[in-house]
């Protein structure tokens, strides 16, 4: 179709792909690949990277093996990622529609409710939450998707509000059809692409957010995550190198594919929607 | 008029080709013209005619992708094509200016009107602000604007459009050129300021002996101020002469076409349409708008639609004619229960619709349709065509089955292939997605349409296409149509009565006749006397 | 006076005092937005609240836990209990912290100074970096120079910022030892004057330039954006028109439109400033409300978490509360919006 052309003619968006596909991969057969728990000690202590060809990636100051641990965080960040974003997508995409379409008080209402979590410090609050409510892997979802669903739901307000009085709409009340039935089948389906583009960025935001939680030890602590593994790698900087380098371009590589990936369908995604003015 | 031997411009076999892939190999084919000093010469033709196209190329402001590939624009006697850019930024400017057609847009909204019009004169070296200065105040004082001293001060944002328009000629004119180009600059305005605009533009040209470029897609604004017309179609120009030759003699059968489709005052067969049902009764309407205000100053209040009153019958059309602003739109959609209405009853059939909870208004939305304005933004563009038409019959208790077969009976009824059914908007030009507009709205069998600046948005040839499908469907199905506009010249041509608004209420209402040969109010009179090409008629020309 | 009535006439002085109420009023909502989620947190936690306000460490001191409930009247009704704490915050109370035996209100202004000099240098720094490498990129936008700007800032983007702060201790402090991994001032040199401030400027060297390069790069993205989306508009043109030189157009057409909207997202993104704040601050036990933060989360210290949330909200609500103000002067289409 049109649309995959347009994206394929992106080679960051294929490159970000590629690099995706690897880490979804590694996430799904780390258990395969590495049977033995990534907590378990299984060689000598602070290993360089290939100096023993079964710890290509070396190992920390408990012999615990490097990649193991890459592959198993890949899971925790995978996860993480997309549960909160989409239950984030959920709550913005909720409140902005109906703020959006009812407008006047419901707007004012929902949108100061929206304004006053986009205002305090997203990454201070989620510290908070996750402190008081005990470090698990829901209360860490829960709490990214508490900070991040309001952009969401300013995108997707000012989508229904400039689509509620486009013709077409009005058209459709005209016709008699039904508010939620003009909401869903006139409305939303043009808003979709934004929020597809904006969810695909919020996941790469939310692994972020995940790996500075666990850095500052707010990590589940029955899963072995790359931010996790930088924190502790932390007071070894000057002996072990590699236990904080290599988590961290974990991070760096998933998060820039997931940002080319959401550029990508950014830029395939608006000509479409450009193409009415053309 | 004795034209001078060298053109002030000339324009020589000149083609830009466009980028592959569009529906032609060239912006504009091999075209020639040439625009003498003291004359107004004018580039007419419909959208996409490659008109504005050599108008930027001339002042070099082509986008990157666009690049002439061959022919000449000779500025007195120098080629523009060839010359270098910070040449051709000493001509701009200087010798040749441009006034645009969005004059908000068109004007940086950060700087004051007096630091925009300096700007002219500081970058082609006047070095004294005080002599800027003074300058600026005279040029406002001008092209005709009020209390220049304090409106120099002003942000654009302040202006109206009107005014807005008269800075960029004001800044257009600063350095007094040889060559004015004003790209379309009255379509923006509503009709009455257009003739003012249009007056000055002329008074100008006179006063300065300016050569001036302007094209234009309206025949009637050609026949006000043209002194020679250079008809384009599709990047080709097809024909050029003495605007009294093309205007009254075209010869080229596209220049007819056009001609013949310029909304002309028919002669009306008096219509019995009094006989008919009363279906519309509408008493003392009002809707007020209310913006800013808080805790401690006051909103501002608009009376939008002010206690207006008119009725309608079953096959009659009324024509609601009014300039931006003047609550017709609105009035519209208070009848439609777009918006709230703030007093007064609509009667519909005799019972009164405005108490109705939305709920309960449903039910009836099917007997009152609309057909909008744009014909891009009014069709869902996720939808296909069938979707559209049958979407309302099925929120109406229809089956699906049987609105599908109505679908396919009324793409024909409107002149579309059936086969469109299953095509998305976007696979449609302009005039037949405003068919599909008719359609949709033809659908739920309605008596009463409003017609919400249909046309407007259409090139010429096409408007005078839909609005004869209009008529032939209130021939047909007798349905009452409320037609709003702001080109008087159409709703003479279709409306048995014609309601003139002005600031939200109804000044003048009657029959064609009567409201054009003897208006009454002065407003009235104003917009009359502003109708472009009054004088000219096009019937004539193409008998 | 008449001048004054004048004006009172016209409505801009109603206006502009419209306008202050309701920003006013709308800041203190939202900082009472954050003591009242504060209060219902404290009240959510697993556990009984006095133990949750005492912290692991006071939660064995039965005399401590007994003054914790009468000060907050946990035997008195929800509501009661609610117009307690906010008095108290009203006070400057922010409770106390066992941990470090000061009120958790002494700790936080102790450190705050420390946190708004990074974050306000390192504000400037990717704030003027941003835009001039956005201008850059968007005038010679398809060069070399663009897409190594562009690059860099799509993988800065994607980089941890605790990440990039342990990678630059590792090859600026370790490795080639330019500049100090760690606090802010050299201990026991006990500099005075110019000294002490070019001894805090060397420390402050890699906390500001690693928090700010992730900002830096967003700002730079955005101004890039803004700038082309701006040099695409109709009065580009006009300028073009009127014989301007390209080079002044961007300077005096272009720039200023392109830049408000970076300002306002600058603005907007100074709640995420702090939240990088406790990061670079831990990394480089930078003595501010940041690395507090992070000893509080290690002693379970709750009071002083929670009160260093409530006063990093009420330091970006002021910071958005001036901007808003100042916008008032910078563009003119405010005022007729409003």
């Amino acid at each position: 179709m049109n649309f995959f052309k347009r994206y394929a003619r992106n080679y960051g968006a294929l490159i970000g792909l590629a690099i995706l596909f690897v880490v979804v991969v590694l996430a799904f057969a780390a258990p395969l690949i590495f049977p033995v728990s990534p907590w378990q000690s299984v060689g000598d202590p602070l290993l360089p990277p290939s100096e023993d060809p079964a710890f290509p990636f070396g190992t920390d100051m408990l012999g615990r093996d490097i990649a193991a641990g890459l592959a198993y965080g890949a899971r925790v960040s995978l996860l993480i990622g997309v549960i909160s974003t989409a239950v984030a997508v959920v709550i913005g995409v909720s409140i902005g529609a109906l703020a959006g379409f009812y407008g006047g008080r419901v707007d004012d209402l929902l949108m100061r409710f929206t304004e006053f979590f986009q205002t305090i410090p997203a990454f201070a609050m989620a510290v908070v939450l996750v402190a008081i409510f005990n470090p698990t892997i829901v209360s860490i979802t829960l709490a990214i998707a508490v900070v991040s669903w309001p952009p969401v739901a300013r995108l997707v307000r000012g989508e229904f509000l400039s689509l509620r009085s486009r013709e077409f709409v009005q058209a459709a009340v005209v016709i008699g059809q039904s508010g939620p039935r003009i909401m869903f089948t006139q409305i939303l389906p043009n808003a979709i692409s934004p929020i597809i583009v904006t969810a695909s960025l919020m996941v790469a935001t939310a692994i972020l957010t995940e790996s500075s939680l666990s850095f500052l030890g707010l990590g589940d602590r029955n899963m072995m995550s790359w931010g996790f593994m930088i924190g502790a790698a932390r007071t070894m900087l000057r002996e072990a190198w590699w236990m904080s380098v290599f988590p961290g371009v974990a991070i760096l590589l998933t998060v820039l594919a997931i940002n080319l990936i959401g550029e990508g369908l950014n830029d395939a995604m608006n000509p479409h929607l450009r193409g009415r003015k053309g | 008029m004795n034209a001078p031997r060298t053109p002030l411009l000339r324009v020589e076999n000149l083609s830009i080709p466009l980028p592959t892939g569009l529906d032609r190999e060239f912006a504009v084919e091999n075209i020639s013209y040439d625009l003498h000093a003291g004359e107004i010469l004018c580039i007419v033709g419909e959208s996409g005619s490659g008109k504005s196209m050599t108008a930027n190329a001339i002042m070099g402001l082509l986008p990157d992708y666009l690049n002439p590939s061959g022919g000449k624009i000779l500025f007195r006697g120098k080629d523009l094509l060839t010359m270098r850019e910070s040449d051709l930024e000493q001509e701009r400017g200087r010798s040749m200016a441009m006034v645009f057609q969005e004059p908000l847009s068109a004007l940086n909204p950060l700087m004051k009107v007096r630091d925009q019009i300096a700007e002219v004169m500081e970058v082609h070296g006047e070095r004294n602000a005080e002599t800027r200065d003074r300058r600026v105040l005279d040029l406002l004082e001008y092209v005709g604007l009020p209390d220049p001293a304090n409106l120099r001060d002003a942000y654009p944002f302040r202006l109206s459009g009107g005014q807005r328009q008269r800075v960029m000629i004001a800044m257009a004119l600063a350095l007094e050129p040889a060559l004015l180009i004003a790209d379309e600059p009255t379509t923006a305005l509503d009709v009455t300021t257009q003739a003012q605009i249009l007056d000055l533009i002329r008074r100008i040209q006179k006063a300065k002996g300016m050569g001036v470029m302007f094209v234009t897609h309206d025949f009637g604004v050609v026949a006000d101020i043209a002194d020679r017309v250079v008809v384009m179609e599709r990047g080709i120009v097809v024909e050029q002469g003495l605007a009294e030759d093309v205007l009254n003699r075209p010869k080229h059968p596209y220049t007819r076409r056009l001609i013949a489709a310029v909304p002309h005052r028919e002669a009306h067969d008096a219509k019995a349409a009094a006989e008919g049902d009363l279906i519309l009764d509408v008493r003392n309407l009002r809707k007020t708008y209310r913006s800013g205000g808080g805790f401690f100053s006051r909103p501002r209040v608009v009376n939008a639609v002010n206690d207006i009153s008119f009725t309608l019958r079953r096959g009659e059309t009324l024509g609601v004619v009014g300039e931006s602003g003047s609550g017709k739109s609105t009035l519209g959609r208070c009848l439609l229960k777009l918006t709230e209405v703030d007093g007064g009853q609509v009667l519909f059939r005799g019972s009164d619709v405005v108490p109705l909870s939305a709920g309960a208004f449903r039910p009836l939305r099917r007997h009152m349709q609309m057909v909008f304005q744009d014909p891009f933004a009014s069709l869902n563009p996720r939808q296909t065509v069938g979707r559209i038409l049958t979407d309302g019959p099925v929120a109406n208790g229809v089956s699906y089955a049987d609105a599908e077969i109505k679908a396919r009976e009324l793409l024909a009824l409107v002149g579309l292939e059936t086969s469109a059914f299953d095509r998305y908007p976007q696979e449609f030009s302009g005039g037949q997605r405003q068919r599909v507009g008719i359609a949709r709205a033809l659908a739920l069998d309605p008596e009463l349409l409003v017609a919400d600046e249909s046309v407007s948005a259409l090139d010429v040839s096409v408007q005078a296409q839909v609005l004869e499908l209009l008529q032939d469907l209130q021939r047909k199905l007798n349905i009452a149509i409320i037609f709003i506009t702001h080109d008087l010249r159409i709703a003479a041509q279709i409306c048995d009565r014609i309601a003139v608004m002005y600031r939200g209420e109804i000044v003048e209402s009657g029959p064609p006749e009567q409201v054009f040969d003897a208006p009454q109010h002065a407003y009235t009179q104003r917009l009359i006397a502003a109708i472009p090409g009054l004088h000219w008629n096009p019937r004539l020309a193409v008998l | 006076m008449p001048a004054l009535l004048t004006l009172c006439r016209q409505g801009k002085i109603l206006k502009t005092l419209d306008f202050l109420f309701q920003r006013f009023v709308k800041a203190i909502l939202v900082v009472l937005g954050v003591v009242i989620l504060n209060f219902v947190l404290i009240h959510m936690a697993p556990g009984d609240p006095a133990s949750v306000l005492a912290g692991e460490a006071g939660a064995g001191d039965a005399k401590f836990i007994a003054q914790l409930r009468a000060q907050f009247g946990l035997d008195q009704p929800l509501y009661w209990q609610l117009w307690t704490y906010l008095k108290g915050v009203l006070t400057g109370d922010l409770g106390y912290s066992y941990r470090n035996q000061v009120p958790v209100m002494t700790l936080i202004l102790d450190r705050l100074p420390a946190t708004l000099l990074l974050t306000g240098c390192a504000f400037v720094f990717s704030l003027v970096l941003g835009i001039l490498l956005g201008v850059i990129a968007a005038y010679r936008r398809g060069s070399i120079a663009d897409s190594v700007v562009m690059t860099s800032a799509l993988v800065f983007y994607a980089t941890p910022l605790f990440w990039i702060a342990l990678m630059s201790v590792l090859v600026f402090s370790l490795h080639l030892d330019w500049l100090p991994p760690f606090d802010m001032e050299s201990i026991g040199a006990n500099y005075t004057g110019w000294a002490r401030v070019a001894d805090i400027a060397h420390h402050l060297v890699l906390p500001t330039v690693t928090l700010g390069l992730f900002f830096t790069a967003v700002y730079t993205r955005l101004t890039r954006a803004s700038m082309l989306e701006v040099m695409a508009l109709d009065f580009v043109k006009t300028a073009r028109a009127k014989g301007v030189p390209k080079a002044q157009i961007i300077r005096r057409h272009v720039l200023r439109n392109a830049i408000l909207p970076v300002f306002t997202f600058a603005s907007m993104q100074a709640g995420q400033l702090v939240g990088g704040a406790v990061l670079t601050e831990t990394v480089f036990a930078w003595p501010g409300i940041g690395r507090l933060m992070f000893d509080a989360l290690l002693q379970r210290d709750y009071p002083v978490l929670l009160g260093v949330f409530l006063v990093t909200a009420a330091v970006v609500v002021l910071v958005n509360l001036i901007t808003d103000l100042l916008y008032r002067f910078v563009d003119p289409r405010i005022e007729a919006a409003s």
